[in-house]
């Protein structure tokens, strides 16, 4: 095994990571703030991967498309939450696992009736093809690169937006205190929107960078959504910091696992068996990953006190 | 000397460099009400927490009737024999108050393990549990859901939740608040009667009532017990003057 | 009318046993019709209200919001579909330490669905039930998916693709086979979980686990651990609805990955919201309301999700209390 095949699983992983971290931060947000749990989070990233692979489909521009998958998304969010989100603020866990359910259902007929059954495609743009050398030989999509480039300065921008701005005060003050809010005479209903809104265009945005690497298709959303769960669980949910280390736990947790433990097995079993015993667990390692720390910190690595 | 039934040794508790509890001695004798007094943030609820198992204190021990308590569970120290009312009222919403004391001398009698029979069927029970009602004056109310009792019903609830365990010790965290002057009097004169049954560890604002009741007062300040002894010893001593006393007669 | 639909306010009763009555009917006059396909739409019905009931013991009246529940249901249909697959081609299920065959025998396949199920649901509970709110909602969910991408590994018996039963598996008397024989089987298993859960509700057991719902400090005050009590309740919805898969799994001749899926588990949830969260018969009431639309509206269009998707965000906006609610009106406080 050669040090450029070690360097680029990690990097895969790390790319993996940063694309849920981009899932997860708007879950986390949205739970932090307004303390509701969105199952319907998968389909703004559906919607994001759709609109960017028609437009730029249209376009010919992968830039257009990408910066129209991220404002569908919002203006989705928006919508939704005004129209639904907002009712679901003051019930139960268990209404808002249903009603964002159903949102699943309706997001996921409505994008088939417009788009058609046929997955879409999304080419690489142009800027973004070809490999990076590798030490030690090989390369590394450059494509992939820029994902990771693109998460980590979205990561920081967030850090930026929370703690140095004035809507990010609004944020962090949300999160302690609804009614203190109220009384500052912070429209809290607005701020609400736009936090939901911000969250959706992270998801659409995810969804417009995978779109080139995935086909893009009904349900793609769903198991990148679970993911962003389980990462959310583990990093503390409401926790900003919590989700970007629990992203890149999972993404490496998940590539690695897929690579090297049919390996490790190897040692061990015969070839044959050792590969399906290998990726059965590694098909599972995130979860154990997430059994074993909840078992351990019930409340995640980073417990926020909502 | 009898063996107290409940007793503090050194309990310290510390969050970050906030001293809740600081080495905190105490003894409980049965047939006395200890009260238990402080101004806010003195580290009563640390206190109240640590006796009846939902917080671990970081040293010292709490004994139960002879026993170190220090590790067992809320449901434990309950079977125990530790009975207790909350500051906020804390039933269970959709059942009947009835529903609620019968549960409670199930708890007593048999768990909860019990897969077959309906509660509501058992006739010894359902007795029982009328009859602790009817005590505490509640038994016209019986088959009325929480939901529907008053403020001053529900604490009375509570208290008969407590008395349905057959306690041995009772730990009541401000059993007067919001009951208004005569259900304050009616309290008061119950509790002077149940310490016999059962003793009473006191947590309570209302200090007329701290001072009529409680044969022996601790001053809870700072997570310190600044000052222990009886109504007139506590009412006479400068420590506690300075400390509490003095901001509460201005 | 039996005792445990007179253990709730006489109106509900009746609506219960109406319910109770239209369901065994369905299947009969659909039998004189000579429709085949109803009485396999009415044990469906049967089998998802079990699975439901199920899940209603813990959701409904333990207040434990598991969003994982397709784990047991489909681990009772791999139970069912790996025991005939051993049967059918007469391989074993382990050599060792003792050598395991298939069984074809439905008396033999239901105790080892309770024992799997039950010893699964018990190693998620322990885990799970360290947590609470949303992260116990995660964290049941999350276990389901581990099930299920362990199914999907796993191709000796289907992987991605499941696994056929190709007979149905035999009971002792009566024909398995017999559309209508296997209806009755169904609803018998349904009206016994029923009653059972009727008994528990009521028990002891059953009001000290409402009462760690409502309030779990007051019940662990009263010296009554909650966790337990939760445990004991969690592990036996879990077998409730791993027998409801093992039906499943036989009636379609078919068990794979789909039926452990989140999809699964959310629709399990459906019916006891739409039925109504900790009434009785509320499962029954969302199985049966559900496979009819679904019947109805598929008929009408493909877009039958798009449809159930806002009836059901409907239902939690506007209809709290669900189809039992409805008819019947609130719940009786016990």
């Amino acid at each position: 095994m050669s040090v450029a095949f070690l360097i680029e699983q990690l990097l895969n992983g790390v790319q993996f990571g940063v694309m849920l971290f981009l899932m997860a931060a708007g879950l986390t947000l949205v739970f932090g703030v307004m303390g509701l749990i969105n199952l319907a989070h998968g389909s703004l990233f559906m919607l994001g991967a759709f609109f960017c692979s028609w437009i730029a489909g249209i376009t010919g521009s992968f830039w257009l498309g990408l910066g129209g998958g991220f404002l569908a998304a919002a203006a989705a969010g928006a919508l939704i939450e005004m129209l639904v989100i907002r009712r679901l603020y003051d019930r139960d866990h268990l209404d808002q696992v249903l009603a964002t359910f159903a949102l699943i259902l309706i997001f996921s007929e409505l994008v088939r009736w417009v788009f058609g059954d046929q997955p879409l495609y999304l080419d690489i743009p142009p800027l973004l093809s070809g490999a990076l050398p590798l030490p030690g030989g090989g390369g590394y999509p450059v494509y992939r690169f820029a994902i990771i480039l693109a998460g980590l300065a979205t990561a920081l921008g967030l850090y930026l937006l929370i703690a140095k701005t004035r809507l990010g005060m609004r944020i962090r003050a949300g999160e302690s205190d609804r009614e203190m809010i109220g009384a500052l005479g912070v429209d809290i209903r607005t701020l609400y929107t736009a936090v939901f809104a911000l969250g959706a265009a992270l998801a659409g945005f995810a969804g417009g960078m995978v779109g080139a690497l995935q086909s893009v298709q009904v349900g793609m959303g769903e198991p990148v959504l679970i993911l962003a769960f389980v990462v959310i669980v583990i990093g503390g949910i409401g926790s900003v910091k919590g989700a970007l280390i629990g992203s890149v736990l999972v993404g490496l947790t998940d590539t690695l696992g897929r690579v090297f433990l049919p390996q490790v097995f190897k040692l061990v079993l015969p070839a044959s068996e050792a590969t399906a015993v290998g990726s059965a667990l590694a098909s599972v390692a995130i979860y154990l990953l997430m059994a074993v720390i909840l078992a351990w910190r019930p409340k995640g690595l980073f417990p926020v006190n909502a | 000397m009898t063996e107290p039934l409940l007793e503090l040794k050194k309990l310290s508790k510390a969050f970050g460099a906030v001293k809740a509890s600081d080495a905190v001695d105490l003894t409980l004798f049965p047939g006395e009400i200890h009260a238990l007094i402080g101004p806010n943030g003195a580290g009563k609820s640390t206190l109240i927490a640590q006796v009846t198992g939902w917080m671990k204190p970081d040293a010292g021990e709490v004994r139960l009737l002879g026993r170190d308590a220090s590790h067992l569970s809320v449901a434990a120290r309950a079977k125990l024999g530790l009975g207790r009312s909350f500051q906020v009222s804390s039933l269970a919403q959709g059942f009947s108050a009835l529903a609620n004391v019968m549960l409670a001398l199930q708890a007593r009698d048999g768990g909860a393990f019990r897969f077959w029979a309906p509660l509501r069927g058992n006739a010894a029970l359902r007795e029982e549990a009328l009859g602790v009602l009817a005590r505490i004056g509640l038994a016209d109310r019986a088959d009325l859901p929480v939901s529907a009792l008053s403020h001053g019903e529900r604490r009375l609830l509570e208290m008969a939740l407590a008395l349905a365990l057959r306690p041995k010790l009772l730990l009541l965290d401000e059993p007067m608040a919001g009951l208004g002057p005569e259900g304050t009097r009616n309290l008061t004169a119950f509790l002077r009667e149940l310490k016999n049954e059962a003793g009473i560890l006191l947590i309570e604002h209302d200090m007329d009532a701290v001072f009529a009741l409680a044969d022996r007062i601790s001053v809870l300040v700072y997570g310190r017990v600044i000052a222990s002894g009886t109504a007139d010893e506590i009412r006479q001593s400068a420590a506690v003057r300075e400390a509490y006393l003095g901001d509460a007669l201005c | 009318m039996p005792a445990f639909l007179a253990s709730v306010s006489s109106r509900e009763g009746m609506v219960n046993a109406v319910l109770a009555g239209l369901l065994l009917a369905a299947p009969l006059i659909a039998f004189t019709l000579d429709e085949p396909f109803y009485i396999s739409l009415a044990t469906r019905v049967a089998i998802l209200a079990l699975a439901g009931v199920g899940l209603n013991l813990a959701l409904g009246y333990g207040g434990m919001v598991s969003f994982g529940h397709a784990a047991f249901f489909g681990l009772g249909g791999y139970v069912a579909g790996i025991a005939a697959f051993h049967a059918f081609d007469g391989s074993d299920f382990i050599v060792w330490p003792l050598t395991l065959g298939g069984t074809d025998q439905l008396l033999i396949i239901w105790p080892l669905t309770v024992l799997v199920v039950a010893v699964v649901a018990f190693a998620i509970g322990v885990i799970s039930l360290r947590t609470s709110g949303v992260y116990f909602i995660m964290i049941t969910l999350a276990f389901a998916q581990m099930i299920y991408y362990l199914a999907i590994s796993i191709p000796t018996y289907g992987g991605e693709d499941g696994l056929a039963i190709y007979l149905r598996n035999q009971l002792p008397l009566g024909d398995s086979n017999d559309p209508l024989t296997f209806f009755f089987v169904c609803y018998g298993m349904l009206l016994l979980a029923l009653f059972v859960s009727s008994r528990l509700v009521a028990s002891p057991f059953g009001v000290a686990l409402q009462c760690a719902r409502m309030n779990e400090v007051r019940l662990a005050t009263m010296g009554i651990a909650p966790f337990p009590v939760k445990l004991t309740a969690f592990v036996i919805s879990g077998v409730i609805t791993g027998i409801a898969g093992a039906l499943f799994a036989d009636l379609n001749g078919f068990v794979g990955p789909s039926m452990l899926s989140w999809h699964r588990s959310g629709e399990i949830m459906i019916f006891v919201i739409l039925g109504g969260v900790g009434r009785l018969f509320g499962p029954l009431a969302g199985a049966a309301l559900f496979i009819l639309l679904e019947s109805l509206i598929g008929g009408m269009t493909d877009r039958w999700q798009l449809f159930l998707g806002a009836i059901l965000l409907g239902v939690v906006l506007f209809a709290r209390g669900g189809l039992i609610g409805l008819l019947a009106g609130r719940a009786r406080h016990d």
